[in-house]
């Protein structure tokens, strides 16, 4: 057993920590660091942080130490490594790609590493999983601690093998000596079951963290786990059953729970009619608490029914926003941004918007859109008097934590979030409303409860991607360059993502002073080179005391798809107007090689000709068509050509081929991208060719999937790929970039096939229709 | 609650439960079998699909009292991680899955077009899939898959 020593092995006393953090921790050990995952079989007796270990990252009890190795991985007899990640996966292989980026660094083989993700008492807080950033930031923190566990090994081993570390080699999790390889010993002889007691450095919190900068990690050369497709852990369970979603997680005890919401605005709590559940077998309680209205059952059909039956009669609704696509894009264009966000800003744009021999302008249209899970929203909450335990699938598990944390007044560390995954969440779960929707509940009965909203409480309450309005001017010289280019993207800010009141804590009360977070402001033409460009975001406000169907969270890629769709388009609008093929146009005014080198690459893939656009008009029912968009997000390169065909009779679209060139640095996991890509694409041609959330006063209107339909296997087009690999340049975002360039493509494409240039968003076959009558209005 | 007797994945089950109730949840809650999913509780999303009688239904709108002295096959009902059924091993093969919530619906829908088409063409693949939703749009992998398993499914003489 291992005994708890007063020094640490980098020399600290408890005495001294405490003096240098100047606070004493009592009970710190409620949080127990993913070593004890390893050790709580083989060692009874420890738990949490040994000894002397105990301190205060940022500057609180409630947050696993960074700065303690055993925080980050452990190790177990056998040589079976457990690292702990804050960051979650959301189906896109994350828990893949860490354990090869810990077993790269560690010199053992992918199998003998398993993750554990976003569980608050035993991860190192690491951020929301969100902006495809897991990967590009999570990853080098977990690289660092398991190249400064390597070090700590190699020490360890140093004495027993009577040789300097420098001298000694690791592989497969066997450390030996160079000269002579009998003399070894294994990972699990030297520390398994055991904790390393080592403090490394940790600066700066979640994303930003900089953790173990002392060690220096592999060069990329070396590489042997990294950058191989290694099959995706979690894929076998998800075709079995055996895996465990968070709809899966039963509890003893547990009862089932629903809730009650209109399809409109809630401007004030409804009168209820209890004795119309009555009748309901197994119905435990009807939960009223402000407007929130919601009931507990002992089985899920049961709550389902009760529900379904109970009469609830809600206020008139009182719009203060508007509430129908029109009034928002008038609302947007008209109010005042409370925030601008400047992507670019160079030159005198102003000055030269008038010194062009063409000038071109355009205004570009996009609509609310949802995620759409296939599964909605699902958590298990036990709340008891001393705290709760919530299972759940949020995108950012501490974020949950700390807001039922503070709807149920206790402190942070009195509440657990385990994560377990959820439907594929594209950003939805960045808000977690069932978590508190079953803490409410669970408070109200004394009992776990586990709460899944039905299809229509997903599709009318989850939060949306908001609707956007772009405007874009550019002046075009005689030599055909871009000389002024001015975008304005107007957008609402996340309501529901930045750790603000869910809908149940709006409900009983709870008000929130936060505008929230903007919805991204990248993605205005700023790949492009040009000497005078300006590229704004505005952040109009969208206050939410009222809770309403049309809050806003992050939408895969937040704002880019609608703001690379404007961009996009509208450089395909000034190539087509100058008569110049649209890739030789775009390397016009590209001068990253690494941009531009992608561009060819992909439109060589994609076997492009050149030619200016339109296509010349061809005799027959079916009109065709390509075209390109470009995009970079965070580090990574994005451009897609999507061919497609359009049936002049009724307008209908169809994509028949997307290639798609993708450059995000280091690849970590080659056949992982590409999954990521497929879908990806998929995603884009739905959003923009068919997906629209509607509503209007008397509420929302998308309620399933008939009524907001989707894409299908029958839409289904050829995909293909040029995926670049840099790995001397560090891994950026590779689950969402992709996905802002298809509705860009897909409209140049539609554009080159019928000359017609679209600018509202979805392109329903009815408004492709009108488009193409008014264009032939136009030339009689 | 009354007694209803179901036939699992071979295995016979007495339960008392409401018999009014969707199969789904008796499958889910009762047999914790957490292959059938809740996608919609409308049968529009195919996420709760189980075989019975060698057809694909809609669980979720089924109730259970109609499926006594019928065979019902689950996820379960194919295969483990460890022993995964060909069609389960194709998937695995092209890393046919992303957040994996709907593949119960894909597994089976696919199972039951292989077993009435040993050699579905592409166009047939899509509309046979078409009403079974995705939302990862992982589509171009399953579509391969599910080629990939009308190859490894077929009996050994077929393939000559």
């Amino acid at each position: 057993m291992l005994k708890k020593s007063k020094k640490t092995n980098s020399g600290i006393s408890r005495r001294e920590l405490l003096q240098t953090t100047g606070a004493l921790i009592v009970g710190f050990n409620i949080l127990k660091p993913v070593a004890t995952l390893a050790q709580q079989q083989e060692i009874p007796g420890i738990a949490g942080v040994p000894d002397g270990m105990a301190s205060v990252p940022y500057g609180n009890p409630d947050y696993l130490d960074p700065s303690l190795l055993d925080s980050w991985l452990s190790v177990k007899p056998d040589g079976m490594i457990t690292i702990g990640t804050g960051k979650v996966d959301i189906g896109t292989g994350i828990e893949t790609a860490m354990g090869q980026i810990a077993a790269e660094e560690l010199d053992v083989p992918f199998e003998k590493v398993h993750v554990v993700m976003g569980d608050t008492a035993k991860t190192v807080d690491q951020g929301r999983t969100a902006g495809s950033q897991t990967v590009a930031r999570a990853g080098p923190q977990v690289r660092q601690a398991a190249a400064a566990a390597r070090m700590e090994l190699l020490k360890l081993a140093s004495p027993k093998l009577g040789a300097p570390v420098d001298k000694l080699t690791v592989s497969d999790g066997v450390v030996s000596v160079i000269a002579d390889a009998s003399k070894k010993v294994t990972y699990g002889e030297l520390i398994g079951g055991k904790q390393f007691n080592v403090k490394i450095t940790a600066n700066g919190i979640q994303g930003a963290m900089v953790v173990a900068p002392e060690v220096k990690a592999k060069n990329y050369k070396d590489y042997k786990v990294v950058g191989k497709s290694i099959r995706r852990v979690d894929i076998p369970a998800k075709l079995t059953g055996e895996f465990k979603f968070t709809s899966d997680v039963r509890v003893p005890g547990m009862l089932h729970g629903r809730v009650v919401r209109p399809r409109n605005v809630i401007s004030g709590a409804p009168t209820v009619d209890d004795s119309s559940v009555s009748h309901i077998a197994g119905l435990v309680k009807v939960v009223r608490e402000g407007t929130f209205v919601g009931v507990v059952a002992q089985t899920e059909w049961a709550a389902i029914q009760a529900a379904k039956a109970l009469k609830v009669t809600w206020p008139e609704p009182e719009h203060k926003l508007p509430f129908t696509r029109d009034d928002v894009a008038t609302y947007l264009s008209t109010q005042k941004s409370a925030r601008d966000a400047t992507g670019v800003n160079k030159g005198d744009v102003d000055a030269n918007m008038t010194k062009g021999t063409r000038t071109f302008e355009a205004t570009y249209h996009w609509p609310f859109q949802m995620h759409g899970m296939m599964g909605p929203c699902c958590s298990v909450a036990d709340v008891r008097a001393d705290g709760a335990t919530v299972w759940t699938g949020a995108q950012g598990p501490f974020t949950t934590r700390d807001r039922i944390a503070s709807l149920l007044k206790v402190p942070k560390r009195s509440v657990v979030v385990n994560f377990n995954e959820s439907a594929g969440s594209y950003g939805r779960l960045t808000a977690d409303d069932t978590a508190e929707d079953a803490a409410v509940l669970s408070r109200a009965v004394g009992k776990p409860v586990r709460v899944q909203w039905m299809r229509e409480d997903e599709h009318v309450w989850s939060p949306k991607g908001p609707q956007q309005l772009q405007t874009a001017k550019a002046a075009v010289n005689a030599d055909g360059k871009i000389i002024a280019w001015e975008y304005i993207d107007r957008g609402f800010p996340w309501s529901e993502s930045q750790g603000t009141p869910q809908l149940a804590e709006r409900q009983i009360g709870v008000k929130t002073k936060l505008l929230g977070n903007p919805n991204g402001a990248n993605g205005g033409g700023e790949t492009y080179d040009i000497d005078n460009q300006r590229v704004i975001g505005r952040t109009i406000p969208w206050p939410q005391d009222d809770p309403s169907p049309i809050r806003t969270c992050a939408l895969r890629s937040p704002g880019e798809p609608p703001r690379v769709f404007a961009s996009e388009s509208f450089m395909d609008e000034i190539a087509s107007g100058m008569g110049v093929d649209p890739v030789e146009y775009r390397l016009k005014h590209l001068k990253s090689k690494r941009v531009a080198e992608l561009v060819e690459a992909t439109a060589k893939k994609a076997g492009w000709t050149p030619r200016p656009s339109p296509a010349p008009e061809t005799p027959g029912p079916i009109a065709k068509g390509r075209g390109i968009a470009v995009a970079q997000r965070i580090g990574t390169i994005i451009v897609a050509i999507s061919e497609v065909e359009v049936e002049k009779a009724t307008g209908k679209i169809t994509v028949k081929k997307v290639t798609i060139g993708h450059d995000c640095g280091l690849i970590v996991n080659p056949d992982g991208l590409r999954g990521q890509l497929d879908g990806n694409v998929m995603q884009g041609i739905s959003r923009v060719l068919m997906e629209e959330v509607v509503f209007d006063k008397s509420g929302a209107k998308s309620l399933d999937w008939v009524s907001h339909p989707v894409i299908r296997f029958k839409q289904v087009p050829e995909v293909d790929a040029v995926m670049i690999n840099r790995p001397e340049f560090p891994a950026s975002g590779a689950a969402e970039p992709s996905v802002v360039v298809i509705p860009a493509s897909v409209a140049n494409a539609v554009h080159d096939a019928i000359g017609v240039r679209m600018r509202h968003v979805p392109f329903t076959p009815q408004k492709v229709l009108s488009a193409m009558q008014q264009k032939l209005s136009a030339k009689a | 609650m009354a007694k209803v007797s179901l036939n699992v994945n071979g295995k016979a089950r007495t339960l008392d439960v409401d018999p009014t109730t969707p199969l789904l949840y008796v499958l889910r809650n009762d047999l914790e079998l957490n292959g059938p999913r809740f996608g919609c509780g409308l049968a529009q999303c195919g996420a709760c699909t189980v075989i019975v009688d060698g057809k694909a239904v809609r669980s979720c709108v089924t109730p259970v009292r109609t499926m006594e002295k019928k065979a019902i096959t689950t996820l379960e009902g194919l295969g483990t991680s460890a022993k995964p059924h060909p069609l389960q091993q194709a998937f695995i093969d092209e890393q046919a899955v992303q957040c994996g919530y709907c593949m119960n619906g894909i597994l089976l829908n696919a199972k039951v077009l292989l077993d009435k088409n040993p050699s579905p063409t592409l166009d047939q693949i899509k509309e046979h899939m078409d009403p079974i939703l995705c939302r990862c749009g992982t589509h171009p992998r399953i579509i391969k898959a599910i080629q990939r398993a009308a190859t490894t499914m077929k009996p050994a003489k077929a393939k000559a």
